[in-house]
């Protein structure tokens, strides 16, 4: 058995200790925010955060986040109004929108680590996340309204 | 283009009567279901009321557009209820969007081609117009005063300061019939007059794909099901199953059982299911299962087998299929002071849509559900039905969101093993294609082979030109119902030579489509976001350049001249009025915004392009002009900036157009300069992320793009400036460092290669 959090509330599985931990958010906890795309830890389709820090989780053994918080795209914001959401929406990012939990999961990440980022911290950052629409441009202005915002927030806490 | 259309009920329902009545809880507007329904302009419909619906009013207001068409990132739900909505004269608060699933009421539904808006434009504004017509009526009548005082306004009809709102007109009941020559002559609102159409909407299918909350196919469940990953034959045709063994499988938890389909439809030969209780345990287990496969013919072919055929389909004067064939091509020729000739090729590419194909199959009620996102409804259900041995009465497609189409999903052949083995199976099945699965079953876009030839006069003036072309053509193995009639009785896949038949006044000229039947049995070639023209482009535009560099003529002065708008490039109503003269001012417009002839950085260079677009029936006039740097080092070529200019006609919601060509001229980068695989003996090289390179962040130019404000009949925009960019590209890089590639995709290697054979 295995147990951890996943968006603030306590779960246990008793999948095998290999299984992705991609598998058991989507079909064991039926949270199908979370998209499968590559299987090898290349697309970003499938990020979560573990412990606060982007994970890919299609290529993570579910044992490996015993006890550890897991957030997906549906724990981001209680309301779906993080920032960046916010930002997606303005700005009209998503096309087919399969990549954009992922998206939104590694750039909530990026903001920790970069309150003001370049289009070179972006372009770092968000290499590892394919959008197969090609939604990039609007992805870049949508990181950077929302780190505006975060800032804004910060400035007026 | 109009060999479908004519094949769609967008036209063959405005022949029909429309019909307004009581339904449900509100009131329908639609046609009639059938052609004996066509009454009169007075005659009640209640009593036989079953009009094929396009959308309703309850008695709240609110308005539910039925969308056939699939939502795979292009907001097409938003942009026809727009189309709607204005000429309806609704609040557009009150616009609700239904995503049906698949009956014969709908009529062919399909979702490809660019042509969502360009087929559904002139429907969708005839019946919201003669909703507006029948509500102002019946409004008019309500505050006791004349039609011609009352007009309608924000789900209103309104007189002086009174008005009556759309929910109480409908709460009162409303009938109306309009024969078809009432709704052929609608008075369709002036450009001027229109409220929503060219304003920029939130697109309602947006919110849901920033939560997590949108519903793909992949995330589709029922009671009970078991998941089921194939076991992928050796070659896409042919293949047999010999023997299976599961014995290391069966050590796998969760794992049921293996099955090999048989498929009556002959879609997927060779298949193999694994069943598990889990996704998980049926990854592992079709790893453990061993197929002994006798192979089809396809395993003995590779890459260079299809460019060899269709080279030597060239050399051969006879085959083919001639789509323009102007006497005196020869004789200009034979009298030409100079020609020149040249050959294209590209490379096989993928369409690595980021959803992995899947489909939940289960019979219900005696119905069969086929739960699985799709572009082509109208194609696969004939085929789901022969595979099950079911009438398509029985087969319904419940609709899905798209994790990307680009035309992967016209193709529906993954419906097929799910449905299969929840037959055999007699329990609902989920089948999910791992990623290298999916590339192994894609049908991918064929390898091409081109060679064109141009005649100069004596004056230097083009006299002449030549185009053949050999590809794997989609439409003749999935749909030969929609090929097209060429010259002298011949069909040909339009969709696979569109582009060659291009504007250019060339004098006398001559396309040739050549059907490569070596790639149409090794594989199953498919339909990718532009299909033909994203090489038939890259071989007229990349020749275009080499011809006027040759006639010592600057590439645009090259190009306009034959953009003359004569003869057979005049235009005509209503899709293509005024020609080539628009593409003339799409690409002046283009390289006056660029500073066409000024000077740039060594080793930098501009390269332009124009294209139609997808098809003469419906051209998007397009330009582009790519700005590249070559690294003379290592033969990098990085894309700074792309400049494109678009004259699509009436723009519905100006922001999704954007978006639509944001994201297809990325497309054109993607595939000139990251993509692009090899079939080797029966199988694509590249099966995942790993070798396999689409377009990231970083790689990302600026784009400037501007639309031509027009207020012509809307075309199309989903794959347009796709086809331009990489002709744009090939184009600069010979004016960078002056070596020309003739082949897609470039590769560093190709640009070493060349840069070391010019020194």
């Amino acid at each position: 058995m295995i147990t951890f959090r996943i968006n603030g509330r306590a779960v246990e599985t008793d999948v095998d200790n290999d299984t992705p931990l991609l598998w058991v958010i989507r079909d064991n906890l039926g949270l199908t925010g979370t998209k499968f795309g590559c299987g090898i830890g290349m697309c970003g389709a499938c990020t979560v955060h573990v412990g606060g820090r982007p994970t890919r989780s299609c290529i993570t053994p579910v044992s490996s986040v015993t006890d550890a918080d897991v957030t997906t795209i549906e724990g981001l914001d209680p309301e779906g109004q993080h920032p960046l959401q916010k930002a997606w929406v303005d700005l009209q990012v998503p096309q087919c929108g399969y990549c954009q939990s992922g998206q939104i999961m590694q750039a909530a990440a990026l903001l920790k680590d970069f309150a003001h980022p370049s289009d070179q911290d972006i372009d770092a950052v968000m290499t590892g996340n394919l959008c197969r629409c090609m939604t990039y441009v609007r992805i870049r202005k949508a990181i950077k309204k929302a780190a505006a915002e975060l800032r804004k927030d910060a400035a007026n806490g | 283009m109009a060999r479908l259309q004519d094949r769609t009920d967008a036209l063959v329902l405005s022949r029909r009567s429309f019909l307004i009545g009581v339904a449900g809880t509100g009131v329908a507007f639609g046609f009639a279901a059938g052609e004996g329904l066509a009454a009169t302009s007075s005659a009640p419909v209640t009593s036989r009321f079953d009009p094929t619906i396009w959308y309703s009013v309850d008695r709240d207001g609110v308005v539910t557009v039925n969308i056939i068409r699939a939502e795979m990132g292009q907001h097409i739900g938003t942009a026809l209820a727009r189309v709607l909505a204005d000429e309806l004269e609704t609040d557009w608060n009150k616009i609700r969007i239904d995503a049906v699933d698949t009956d014969p009421k709908w009529g062919l539904m399909v979702t490809g081609g660019s042509w969502s808006v360009w087929q559904t434009f002139p429907v969708f504004s005839q019946a919201g117009a003669a909703g507006r017509i029948a509500l102002v009526e019946a409004g008019a009548k309500l505050l006791g005063v004349p039609v011609d005082r009352c007009q309608a306004r924000n789900s209103a009809v309104v007189t002086g300061d009174r008005s009556i709102a759309y929910a109480e007109i409908v709460s009162r009941g409303l009938t109306r019939t309009f024969t078809a020559d009432e709704l052929a002559q609608m008075p369709i609102k002036a450009a001027s007059e229109r409220r929503l159409i060219g304003r920029n909407v939130a697109a309602m299918d947006i919110p849901a794909k920033t939560n997590g909350t949108t519903r793909y196919g992949i995330d589709a469940t029922v009671e009970g099901m078991v998941y089921a990953r194939p076991k992928i034959p050796p070659t896409r045709n042919g293949a047999k199953v010999r023997s299976i063994d599961d014995s290391a499988a069966r050590k796998v938890k969760g794992y049921i059982s293996s099955l090999a389909l048989e498929d009556p439809s002959n879609t997927v030969p060779g298949w193999v299911m694994v069943f598990a209780s889990s996704y998980p345990a049926a990854i592992r287990a079709a790893d453990l299962v061993k197929v002994d496969w006798i192979a089809g013919d396809g395993a003995k072919i590779s890459e260079q087998d299809v460019l060899d055929h269709g080279k030597a389909q060239i050399a051969d004067p006879n085959g083919g299929v001639l789509l323009v064939d102007d006497s005196g091509l020869e004789p200009a020729f034979r009298g030409a002071s100079s020609t020149l000739e040249r050959t294209y090729t590209t490379s096989s590419v993928l369409h690595y849509q980021l959803e992995p194909v899947n489909a939940l199959a289960f019979e219900k009620d005696g119905i069969f559900e086929i739960h699985t996102g799709n572009q082509w409804q109208s194609l696969i259900l004939p085929v789901l039905a022969k595979a099950l041995g079911l009438p398509q009465e029985q087969i319904v497609m419940r609709t899905y969101a798209l994790g990307g189409g680009f035309g992967r999903r016209l193709n529906g052949d993954y419906a097929v093993p799910a449905a299969l083995a929840a037959k055999a199976l007699g329990k609902p099945v989920k089948m999910v294609l791992t990623r290298p699965d999916d590339t192994r079953f894609d049908s991918f876009r064929s390898p091409s082979i081109q060679t064109l030839r141009m005649a100069f006069d004596g004056s230097g003036k083009v006299a002449a030109m030549d185009h053949h072309a050999s590809a794997g053509w989609p439409t003749i193995v999935m749909a030969p119902g929609f090929m097209a009639k060429g010259l002298y009785g011949k069909t040909y896949d339009p969709f696979a030579i569109a582009g060659a038949d291009h504007w250019y006044s060339v004098g006398a000229q001559r396309v040739r489509a050549l059907s490569n039947d070596v790639a149409n049995t090794a594989f199953r070639p498919g339909w990718l976001r532009s299909v033909g023209p994203g090489w038939t482009n890259w071989a007229v535009e990349s020749f275009m350049d080499e011809a006027a560099h040759m006639a010592g003529v600057d590439p645009v002065v090259f190009r306009i001249r034959m953009l003359d708008g004569k003869g057979r490039n005049a235009g005509s109503a209503p899709s293509s009025v005024h020609g080539a003269k628009r593409q003339a001012a799409v690409l002046q417009r283009a390289a006056q915004k660029v500073g066409w002839g000024t000077a740039v950085p060594k080793d930098a260079g501009l390269g332009i392009a124009t294209t139609f677009g997808q098809e003469r029936d419906m051209p998007t006039w397009t330009a582009c002009v790519a700005r590249v740097r070559v690294n003379r080092s290592n033969g990098v070529v990085t894309v700074e900036k792309l400049t494109l200019v678009l004259d699509a006609g009436t723009i519905v919601d100006p922001d999704g157009a954007l978006a639509q060509v944001e994201g297809a001229s990325l497309w054109g980068i993607s595939m000139a300069l990251h993509e692009g695989t090899e079939f080797i003996k029966g199988q694509v090289k590249d099966v995942n992320l790993d070798t396999y390179t689409p377009m990231r962040i970083g790689d990302v130019p600026e784009l400037d793009i501007e639309f031509m404000d027009s207020s012509e009949a809307p075309v199309g925009l989903g794959e347009p400036a796709t086809t331009v960019v990489a002709p744009a590209i090939g184009n600069a890089i010979f004016a960078a460092v002056g070596v020309r590639l003739r082949h897609l995709p470039i590769r560093p290697n190709a640009v070493l290669k060349a840069l070391t054979q010019k020194s």
